[in-house]
């Protein structure tokens, strides 16, 4: 495989003649990449590639990668390309493609830094790609810390797919947007891919341009600095199916790519013409790009999905109609629940107070999800796995997370059950730290919008009130109990809403250990207790939260109402369990009719503090009518 | 021989600055200062212009104001996007034509920061490509 001029010849006679074959993007630009990535795919997705083609294939990436460099010498341009690319001919490539169909779409960045790689492999920037990175890593084949491999190629399909069916179409800026946000990259930095990526200058992005920023993105959260121009082998294949045509415009790329400061002014003005084969290559590329199916990684795409979305919803505040979302419809509620934790968690403190709110609705959507999902099911079952797409570092959400996340929905539902009570307290703002997202997420099936201020205000201040402290848990809840049946009063909570967002981890703190009282429903204090109303969280909880969550719950008596207080009798008669349940197996049964017990009571708490609040929405809306009716007169 | 270009200015129709970039070794407040008080002139010739609106304000404004020893041209665009350029008066008036050219790109490269989505309209520019653009911009005419 090795022989330059047998390997060489037979690629350049290969490249033109399967005119099918070689359309595809991969044929663009760096020819040589393409060619290259072509006869891969080719060869694993048709048999029918030229016979001259097969036999090298075996062997995909060292000739491959090794043809690459020859043939980006005779095109002679690429200078600063090449020069990192020849080091690399000894393909190590070939190990990756053995590995590659094992693993998921990885980047082949990964191996050009094998300190930041282990870093990036520990962080799992991109689920999928993480993987693969690690993989590759091993592997170490990278002759271009820029190419793209197959897998990765496809996956970038997949995920293009997912934004925009017809893969010969342009994936809008918007969406663009949307979609590498999730990626929790710098906008300023997302801002500098796009530009590169962006390489006709339309606002849009063709298949190609998307690989190219995607590749982008993942090598950036790899740790890879990004270029000051785009890669010859990321840019978009201009190049018809001649083989010469390809030559030139990668001579005419490199050109611009050598001229840094040119480049982005001149891609407009100078090519037109290549522009317009764009489409016609796109399409050519994608008939023979999608072929190959691709492997599906259910899980952990499955939670970056979750996680994209989550993060679309909470930075956009978009609507669960987006792609991402269809996607999700596979994704089971826990999952969900694990990547909305995860994606939570993943925003960064500055999402803020505004976010929670984007973030309690999307939620609810999130919760809903699945049926909408299963609406959108446009997207095929590989779309849905890879839509997870740049996700934010693989979830790993833990089980705390998780509960916290439907402790949230307890808390939530504890904040809006004092608050439907209380009425007037909504004003605190949806107390957002960063941690408690998970709060959050399981928050929004009850959050309206007037409630979830108050709500969130009102998760925020039982945590906050609550250290972790397991030991306190005991006695903090019967404090709490008795605390709960006398202080329910609007003020107070009111008073907690708003110190609360001042803290920030001790509201994650508290939201899981909510979570988990619903879970747990063993000592619960009167918030707890509505919060376990809101139940609708797994029951599963660790015994350990449970007593921190009671450590919050006791926080929050203040907020809570007269339900409340019914609420109490229900834990307190739990609540003597705890110490044992962890121990004794007769114990933990009894917790658990128990906490079925509680279970039925808060359930029955919870839809009537859903008729309540309904009602107080009504009211809501019928005095907003009235001062509308009533504004105009204040300009007379 | 010093620089021509000293100073390049993007601003918006609210007359805030979204991209100022001047010659390092020039003092800066001074240009920004220049920048400001020459988009009084740019309001009077967009206002002079009356009837004509559209058409005559997508037009190189051309010499703003000769003053001291630089020149500053300005250029606006339909959506009231005022170009301000600094030019050094020691060299023969930049060929008219330069400038024009240069007036060419500014606004090619300004929609092509616009086009990217990440970039909200109105924040400052941080684009490395439209930075280097105005650098090879600044050198080249030195």
């Amino acid at each position: 495989m090795y022989s330059d001029p047998d390997s060489q010849g037979t690629y350049t006679s290969v490249i033109p003649p399967p005119p099918s074959r070689t359309q595809v993007k991969k044929v663009s630009t760096s020819v040589p990449h393409d060619v290259i990535a072509q006869r891969v795919t080719s060869t694993e997705r048709q048999d029918s590639t030229s016979p001259v083609i097969s036999p090298h294939q075996s062997p995909p990436s060292s000739p491959v990668a090794w043809r690459k460099h020859s043939k980006q010498h005779p095109s002679g341009g690429s200078a600063a390309g090449d020069g990192m690319w020849p080091a690399h001919s000894p393909p190590p490539n070939q190990e990756n493609w053995v590995s590659f169909t094992d693993t998921p779409p990885s980047s082949t960045l990964p191996a050009m830094h094998p300190a930041s790689i282990q870093e990036h492999t520990t962080v799992r920037t991109v689920a999928s790609a993480t993987n693969a990175m690690e993989i590759r890593r091993q592997s170490s084949g990278y002759d271009d810390p820029w190419k793209i491999t197959d897998e990765q190629r496809q996956y970038y399909i997949n995920q293009f797919k997912n934004i925009q069916p017809d893969l010969n179409g342009f994936i809008p800026g918007s969406a663009a947007k949307e979609f590498f946000t999730k990626s929790k990259l710098p906008i300023l930095e997302l801002s500098h891919i796009w530009e590169l990526s962006d390489f006709d200058k339309d606002g849009a992005l063709t298949l190609d341009e998307f690989c190219a920023a995607f590749h982008l993105v993942v090598a950036r959260k790899n740790g890879y600095d990004l270029p000051e121009k785009l890669p010859e082998s990321l840019m978009p294949k201009l190049i018809d199916l001649d083989d010469s045509g390809g030559v030139a415009d990668r001579g005419s790329e490199t050109g611009f790519s050598t001229s840094p400061a040119e480049v982005p002014p001149s891609k407009s003005p100078s090519m037109p013409s290549l522009n317009q084969t764009w489409p016609e290559l796109n399409q050519g590329s994608e008939d023979t790009a999608i072929v190959h199916p691709v492997p599906i990684r259910m899980t952990p795409s499955k939670i970056h999905m979750q996680e994209m979305e989550l993060k679309r919803i909470g930075s956009e505040l978009t609507h669960p109609t987006s792609p991402l979302l269809t996607n999700s419809p596979e994704l089971s509620e826990e999952a969900k629940l694990a990547t909305t934790v995860k994606f939570v968690a993943g925003n960064t403190v500055a999402d803020g107070y505004s976010s929670s709110d984007s973030f309690v609705s999307e939620s609810d959507q999130i919760g809903n999800s699945i049926t909408r999902q299963r609406s959108h099911s446009g997207t095929s079952p590989d779309n849905t796995l890879k839509t997870a797409a740049p996700p934010p570092p693989p979830p790993r959400p833990q089980p705390s997370h998780s509960r916290s996340s439907s402790l949230d929905m307890n808390r939530t539902f504890t904040a809006s059950n004092t608050g439907q009570p209380q009425a007037g307290v909504v004003t605190c703002p949806p107390a957002v730290p960063p941690r408690p997202q998970p709060t959050q997420v399981t928050v929004p099936p009850l959050h309206r919008s007037a409630e979830a201020d108050g709500h969130a205000a009102r998760t925020s201040t039982s945590p906050h009130q609550m250290p972790e402290q397991p030991n306190f848990a005991d006695f903090r809840q019967f404090e709490a109990f008795v605390s709960k049946s006398t202080e329910q009063q609007m003020d107070d909570s009111a008073k907690h809403a708003e110190t609360i967002p001042a803290e920030k981890p001790p509201d994650s703190a508290g939201t899981l250990r909510t979570a988990k009282l619903d879970g747990s429903s063993d000592e619960k204090p009167t918030g707890n207790t509505v919060k376990s109303a809101s139940s609708l969280v797994p029951p599963p909880k660790p015994v350990r939260r449970r007593l921190k969550s009671d450590d919050e719950l006791r926080a929050e008596p203040d907020e809570l109402a007269q339900k409340t207080s019914i609420i109490n009798t229900v834990l307190v008669a739990q609540s003597s369990i705890p110490r044992s349940f962890g121990k004794d197996k007769k114990s933990i049964q009894a917790s658990i009719r128990r906490n079925k017990e509680t279970n039925t009571v808060l359930a029955r708490l919870n839809s009537e503090l859903q008729q309540q609040l309904k009602d107080v929405l009504e009211e809501r809306i019928s005095l907003e009518v009235q001062l509308e009716q009533l504004r105009p007169f204040s300009h007379l | 021989m010093g620089k021509i270009v000293l100073c390049v200015a993007v601003i918006t129709k609210e007359n805030y600055p979204l991209y100022i970039k001047t010659v390092p070794m020039e003092n800066e407040l001074k240009f920004h200062c220049t920048v400001h008080t020459s988009l009084d002139v740019v309001e009077e010739k967009i206002s002079a212009v009356g009837k004509a609106l559209v058409d005559q304000r997508e037009l190189y404004l051309g010499l703003l104001y000769p003053s001291e020893d630089y020149k500053v041209y300005g250029f606006v665009t339909n959506t009231k996007v005022k170009f301000v350029i600094v030019v050094d008066s020691s060299n023969i008036t930049l060929r008219d034509n330069e400038i024009r050219s240069m007036f060419r790109k500014l606004p090619n490269s300004y929609t092509d920061v616009l086009c990217n989505p990440f970039y909200n309209p109105g924040e400052l520019i941080q684009s490395k490509v439209f930075g280097n653009m105005i650098l090879g911009m600044m050198v080249q005419v030195c």
